[in-house]
């Protein structure tokens, strides 16, 4: 057995809809609802789900770039929630993210070696060796030495995303979440990407968050898979148990719409009543097609394999 | 080229090709050109150009007036100017205007630039703040603690003994508060909406009147125009900035930078705060011409810089007298008023289409 490296217990995200002149409370958006999430070293985790159900403010709650509301945070065993100034430094060394869009994740102002820079300087790298460091660090992600003096805009998308790989790499981490790195990238380049991550994962021990909405990508390089749905895990196992044997409806209509694996067209998509008319817990219902009484049950994420967990009150 | 920064390489491209633009540019290249030559030719003991020099002899001589032989011979041979011609006639006291004009471009330049200067730095610290840290919350305790020690120290100024009472009950209060730990409000604020509040006041007094009465109140010196012109100009800077930092603070790079544990300076000063000084570089530029003409209407009032020392406002406001027989007197400083201004102007103006990208097409 690999040790844990990152564990979530229960983290939640709530985000606050205000209204009026008085900016009263008067409801929450779960972007994040009770998400336990753990990643084993060097494996490569999948956190698969439509637009808007919290993938990335996962992410960004991980990074501890937002305050989550409830949950903990374990980060080799030692909980991060509870960190001083000094020891969120150092875990921020540990744990970087890889960005969607390689278009506005570079600062236009500055040259590739000043955008590094902050990395290889939080990484405590002695002044002479920075240069040297840097060049390293584009080399390894596959770019000339010599485009460190240029700006972002003469490098391309796949480049680009590079070079924010590079500048993730630039701490030394132990963990990159990538929040859909390749989605704004044409196929070919996603392809150098993601080969490029799987390389650095063989080469340096890297474990790796991979959040993404293409399931194929997930099936060629994950090792266990989250599924997500409106801010709740509803199902989770090992790659080749959710290609094989999916169990939760969203999990299947997820496989179904992989391009080319349809077997009919897709039911629309709001096939049952309101939300607030359905008598159940499960966020899903309004799109479910076995929505049954049964629904009204207790909805915990159950083990039905080992290893392979489902929140579903059918099965 | 190559090498250069490249949105200022771009920038100066497509400015090229705004003809007015260069117009502006090239006035404001000779203004700095003259204000600087004006600042070495008439200061110092015995300047080559002396603003204050007065020949009674002389007075109210239009421009051009070139002394001969037999004309004015009775002037005193070291008061005759440099190439014995009065370029700009002179005032009511015979003093030259081309070496008073000369003079006063210098205050011109240094008003408004040391005014905009002082403004942009507050306005970027102030608009920085409500953008970056905005969205947290101050106690009303901390609040009303620092107003009392803002107060304190504005009193001490003035009446020291006040101002002691106030600071001692100002130290009484924190060490209470450190003492029971806890807040005695229970109610919090936005620093933003206390620092939005602040600028609409500012924003509500007109400006100008504003400046007179402090003007009125301090004693006349030309530093102190500066201050109160830079100090009563501040809020438009100040919520340029805000606007793109609070745009700034949720782009890509800005969460990588924190992602990384790069401080909260680093990430203004390097990583924002050039992404959100194009506005501001356009508002300065305007706000230099506005500060100019500012200047020009205090020393026109007679609340500017104290005379001697010539300004082109207070040359403009004794002028005044002699329109009708010497109308040089007003026509030239208001004209060269009015050059700068426009050239000022048009150069901001030709700056923000430049910067704005639609136009990079």
């Amino acid at each position: 057995m690999k040790d844990t490296i990152l564990e979530l217990r229960g983290i939640k995200k709530y985000f606050p809809i205000q209204k009026g002149l008085l900016k009263r409370t008067v409801g929450y958006i779960k972007a994040v609802d009770h998400v336990d999430l753990f990643v084993k070293r060097n494996q490569i985790v999948g956190i698969v789900g439509e637009s808007g159900c919290g993938k990335s403010t996962l992410a960004r709650c991980i990074l501890r770039l937002y305050e989550i509301d409830d949950g903990k945070i374990f980060f080799n065993g030692k909980d991060v929630t509870t960190l001083t100034k000094k020891e969120l430094k150092s875990y921020r060394q540990k744990v970087q993210i890889v960005f969607q869009d390689p278009y506005s994740s570079l600062n236009p102002k500055l040259t590739i070696k000043s955008s590094l820079m902050d990395g290889v300087k939080q990484a405590n790298v002695e002044k002479p060796k920075r240069i040297e460091k840097i060049s390293e660090l584009l080399e390894l992600v596959g770019l000339p030495k010599d485009s460190m003096h240029k700006y972002p805009h003469q490098f391309s998308g796949g480049q680009r995303q590079r070079i924010c790989i590079a500048r993730a790499l630039s701490l030394n981490p132990e963990l990159i979440v990538c929040d859909e790195p390749v989605s704004a990238l044409d196929v070919s380049v996603q392809a150098q990407i993601i080969n490029l991550l799987m390389e650095l994962k063989e080469k340096i021990g890297l474990s790796l968050i991979f959040i993404t909405h293409d399931l194929n990508l997930v099936g060629y390089f994950c090792d266990y898979v989250y599924v997500m749905y409106m801010g709740k895990i509803v199902e989770c196992a090992p790659t080749l148990d959710i290609f094989k044997n999916p169990h939760h409806p969203y999990t299947r209509l997820l496989l179904d719409s992989i391009p080319g694996k349809r077997k009919q067209r897709p039911d629309s998509v709001f096939i049952n009543k309101q939300d607030s008319q359905l008598n159940t817990q499960c966020g899903f219902a309004p799109r479910c097609k076995y929505f049954s009484k049964k629904c009204e049950n207790n909805l915990d994420l159950r083990e039905i394999e080992k290893g392979h967990w489902v929140r579903c009150s059918l099965i | 080229m190559e090498n250069m920064s490249p949105p200022l390489y771009e920038l100066w491209e497509i400015l090229k090709k705004n003809r007015l633009a260069i117009a502006g540019l090239t006035t404001l290249l000779i203004f700095f050109l003259v204000a600087i030559l004006g600042l070495f030719l008439t200061s110092g003991k015995n300047p080559i150009y002396d603003p204050a020099k007065v020949r009674l002899e002389a007075k109210l001589l239009p421009p051009m007036t070139v002394i001969h032989e037999n004309t004015l011979n009775t002037l005193n041979e070291k008061d005759i100017p440099p190439f014995r011609i009065f370029l700009f006639g002179t005032d009511h006291l015979g003093r030259d205007v081309f070496s008073r004009m000369l003079q006063g471009a210098w205050v011109s330049l240094t008003v408004g630039f040391v005014a905009v200067g002082i403004s942009v730095f507050i306005g970027i610290i102030i608009g920085g703040i409500a953008g970056y840290y905005g969205n947290k919350s101050i106690s009303l305790d901390y609040l009303l603690l620092f107003i009392i020690l803002i107060c304190g120290l504005i009193i001490i100024y003035y009446k020291k003994w006040l101002g002691t009472f106030i600071l001692l009950f100002f130290i009484v209060a924190t060490s209470i508060k450190k003492l029971f730990k806890k807040n005695f409000f229970n109610f919090s604020i936005l620093i933003d909406s206390i620092i939005m509040g602040i600028i609409d006041i500012m924003l509500c007094f007109p400006s100008f009147f504003l400046i007179l009465t402090v003007v009125a109140l301090l004693p006349p010196s030309i530093y102190n125009i500066m201050v109160v012109i830079g100090l009563t100009s501040w809020m438009g800077t100040a919520r340029f900035i805000r606007a793109e930092f609070l745009s700034l603070r949720e782009r890509e790079f800005v969460l990588a930078a924190k992602a990384m544990g790069v401080s909260d300076l680093i990430i203004i000063f390097k990583h924002m705060l050039p992404n959100a000084i194009t506005p501001v570089l356009v508002s300065a530029t305007i706000g230099i011409a506005r500060a100019i003409l500012t200047e020009a209407g205090l020393s026109f009032l007679g609340f500017g810089v104290p005379p001697p020392h010539a300004t082109w406002g207070n040359i403009l406001s004794e002028g005044k007298y002699y329109l009708f027989d010497a109308p040089w007197l007003t026509l030239i400083p208001g004209t060269a008023i009015l050059i700068v201004v426009l050239a000022f102007n048009l150069f901001g103006e030709g700056l923000r289409d430049a910067l704005n990208p639609k136009s990079r097409d």
